[in-house]
């Protein structure tokens, strides 16, 4: 549709007393030629989304209305809504959600920031250092999740980190076990495993500070918090902020670390997410209506969430 | 569309001379390719092998093929289906593999929503709701008869009860089982204990639990499960031992917050803190205590016959270790135990000879003594048991019960004594819950605390659950 209207476009209404001719005739079609290409590879690229990403969304938000039972599938408008909402596993994950977002923001977020600031500012060993530090990105997400459980949360003294804590002398931890430790091991976790992407992506935006800042700061006598407070912070304001949002909807999205360390809701619930809770309605429970309705809050707190935040932070 | 190589500049491009494309046409070129080959790929998605073929023949795809790992299963199973079709020449079985325990829920659910499941496709005695709801099934009672399942009437009603809902035959059970006490007989010897006289009562599985762990080595006496809604799963057989029911005769109402279940969890508090006879590894489900348990690092734990299966043919362990005993109750033998199984449903818009077709194979495959699954002779020299009490599919006393039993015993490769306290001691049996996944996922928060937490209290966690389990009931009707 949209070649057919380019192309009548393009061609347009010939100027009256002079006709076409052959010249001008191949640069329109040469025009075509490239605008079809263009619309071509738009075309594949609209119905991949549309496929995967558009129609499955608006699936889901109809299926949120529906209710299906014994193949009939009836409109039932916020009853799946209103028992979601009911639902006694509903406060708790959101509950759990939050607090996993609001500690990985507070140290998944602000560790990857300040490891880029160190590597920044070694003057040697510069590429070994951040294959170091990107080596975990390269691990698949599970096969990390795996090492952590079976080797570093085991709550005998076997386990890795209690190991190094009795070493020190220190009172070893049940780890996913124990319902306080459930949410900071999970965020540690996850912190080792994606820091490596967030690192580069810093060291990029720190690399295109301009180096005089830093030497104007010395020469007025600023040290290593003050230039990065003063130079360092204000320079990737505009990565810092962009980074903190992706953070955020990546985080409130947490399913793989529960389900594979915790193996589901963990001790008590304490690792119930809304994700693992979307999981448990649509594939354990024969409620696929019910995971739609918990999807489309969650793509609406989410949704609402990056509107506000981008236009805060546009500014 | 992956295939397409477009070159970054046009000189690149190096066609004979006198052939050389015009860049426009070359571009359209590649054009029409994009789009051909997103239209073919589209058309390749929708392509459905045609079941009807001329001369009356019948072609249906069948899942739960044993995975390559499973070697001799699958090839008996590849040699059952050539010894079908040569029997009966009309029917083409394809057979589909979906993974070694057939249906993770999952992945189960996610083949029927999206309707990819296969013409007759396994499932779980408990899919049947789950099934029925999401339109994909047909409804078979009037293919089911002597004359397409010849073994029909001799199949126990209970197992034929689960396939069937609102008087209609939803599907054709395969296997069935309840649960018990499994043991390893080795750490008893090794702790003093008897193997020949395993515990009755859980105050005997508690004392039998605490000479186990003694060993030392990481060994629990007892292991239990309590992530993944499993914890709910084995609440409830407990609890059935106890006497008790998930939710009252209506299935409007929890039921378990009373004496029965506050005895279930506290007998599990006493093993696991007063006696530190479970082990430090909690959060268990059921590949992480089988796992365990085929190491050797397990002396009880409560599952069905078939739990020795996967233990030898998926986690390393020996047949010649284990041995059951019936489920132990509060003062004596279990008052009930959990009972369940599988079998294969049909899917929607078959058409009748494809129906008759596919009895035919379950007929043949799996509710024929001495065939198929029940092909003793064939399994007793293969790494299969042989001489398990169950599945106990024919109703005892029918002509099949008492050929398959025959047949059993005359092949046994197990030591069928070790399993004699369970057979000959049987519980009756309570099937799940309505809403049981639901149920179960709820129960699992009430088995991981007393598991991991020192200081549980066990009247708030049942008080809890069972505000949660009525909430469930009431929403999920």
């Amino acid at each position: 549709m949209a070649i057919l209207t380019t192309t009548a476009r393009e061609a347009g209404p010939a100027v009256p007393g002079r006709p076409a001719g052959p010249r001008r005739y191949s640069v329109r079609r040469r025009r075509v030629g490239e605008n079809l290409t263009g619309h071509a590879f738009l075309f594949g690229a609209v119905l991949c989304f549309a496929f995967f990403a558009w129609y499955p969304m608006i699936r889901g938000v109809i299926m949120s209305f529906q209710r299906t039972r014994r193949g009939e599938t009836t409109w039932v408008g916020w009853d799946n809504y209103q028992r979601i909402v009911d639902d006694p596993a509903f406060a708790t994950a959101w509950k759990n959600t939050l607090y996993f977002t609001v500690l990985a923001l507070i140290i998944g977020y602000a560790v990857p920031f300040f490891v880029a600031v160190l590597l920044n500012e070694f003057r040697h060993a510069k590429g070994y250092l951040r294959v170091l530090v990107y080596l975990p990105v390269m691990l698949p997400p599970a096969s990390a999740l795996f090492l952590f459980k079976y080797y570093a949360y085991d709550p005998s003294d076997a386990g890795l980190f209690n190991a190094i804590l009795k070493g020190l002398h220190l009172p070893t931890s049940q780890w996913m076990q124990s319902t306080t430790m459930t949410m900071p091991a999970m965020v540690l976790a996850s912190t080792w495993m994606n820091m490596g992407g967030a690192v580069l992506i810093y060291l990029a935006a720190l690399q295109n500070i301009p180096g005089d800042l830093y030497e104007a700061a010395e020469l007025d006598g600023a040290g290593i918090w003050k230039r990065i407070r003063h130079v360092t912070i204000p320079q990737t304001r505009l990565i810092l902020s962009l980074m903190a949002m992706l953070q955020i909807v990546a985080t409130m999205q947490l399913f793989i670390e529960p389900l594979i360390l915790a193996n589901g809701a963990g001790a008590q619930d304490s690792a119930l997410s809304v994700a693992y809770l979307i999981y448990q309605h649509g594939f354990f429970q024969n409620d696929l209506n019910g995971a739609a309705a918990l999807g489309v809050i969650m793509l609406a707190v989410l949704g609402g969430f990056s509107a506000v935040y981008v236009r805060l932070f546009s500014k | 569309m992956g295939g397409i190589a477009v070159p970054a500049t046009d000189h690149e491009l190096s066609f004979p001379k006198g052939r050389q494309m015009s860049v426009p046409k070359h571009r359209r070129v590649t054009t029409v390719a994009l789009v051909a080959g997103i239209g073919l790929s589209l058309a390749a998605c929708s392509t459905k092998d045609d079941a009807t073929e001329p001369g009356g023949k019948v072609t249906i795809t069948v899942d739960c093929q044993p995975v390559g790992a499973q070697a001799e299963l699958l090839r008996d199973w590849n040699a059952d289906v050539v010894a079908f079709q040569n029997a009966n020449p009309n029917i083409t079985i394809k057979s589909v593999s979906v993974g070694a325990q057939c249906n993770n829920p999952p992945d189960f659910t996610a083949r029927l929503q999206g309707g990819t499941v296969t013409d007759i496709f396994y499932g779980y005695m408990t899919d049947r709701q789950q099934v029925i709801d999401s339109g994909q099934a047909m409804d078979i009672t009037q293919y089911v008869t002597k004359d397409t399942v010849p073994t029909w009437d001799s199949i126990d009603a209970g197992a034929k009860a689960a396939f069937t809902d609102g008087g209609k035959v939803w599907g054709i059970p395969t296997k069935n089982y309840s649960m018990g006490l499994v043991y390893n007989k080795n750490l008893f010897a090794q702790a003093g204990l008897d193997a020949k006289n395993p515990p009755k009562t859980w105050a005997e599985v508690r004392t039998a639990a605490k000479k186990i762990a003694a060993l030392g080595n990481g060994i629990a006496g007892y292991a239990e499960y309590s992530a993944g809604n499993t914890g709910g799963w084995h609440f409830t057989a407990e609890l059935y031992a106890m006497g008790g029911q998930m939710v009252t005769p209506d299935g409007k109402k929890a039921d378990f917050n009373n004496a029965m279940g506050r005895q279930v969890l506290q007998n599990l508090k006493d093993m696991r803190y007063g006696d530190n006879s479970m082990g430090a590894k909690q959060l268990l489900q059921w590949a992480d205590l089988l796992t365990n348990a085929g190491a050797g690092k397990v002396g009880m734990f409560v599952g069905a016959p078939d739990t020795t299966t996967a233990i030898v043919t998926q986690f390393q362990g020996k047949y010649q270790d284990w041995a059951m005993a019936p489920m132990p109750g509060q003062d004596g033998t279990g008052k009930a135990t959990l009972g369940g199984g599988e079998g294969y449903f049909f899917k929607k818009g078959l058409t009748a000879d494809q129906v008759k077709a596919g009895l035919a194979w379950l007929a043949f495959e799996k509710l024929t003594p001495g065939k198929g699954q029940f092909d003793y002779v064939r399994a007793k020299p293969e790494n299969q048991p042989v001489g398990l009490p169950q599945p106990q599919l024919f109703t005892v006393g029918s002509a099949a019960h008492k050929q398959d039993l025959e047949l059993r015993k005359a092949n046994a490769n197990i030591n069928v004594e070790d399993f004699a306290p369970f057979e000959n001691n049987p519980v009756p049996i309570r099937f799940e819950p309505p809403n049981a996944q639901a149920i179960y996922a709820v129960l699992d928060a009430a088995m991981s605390a007393v598991l991991t937490d020192p200081t549980a209290n066990i009247d708030q966690l049942l008080k809890t659950a069972e505000d949660k389990v009525n909430q469930v009931l009431t929403t999920n009707g």
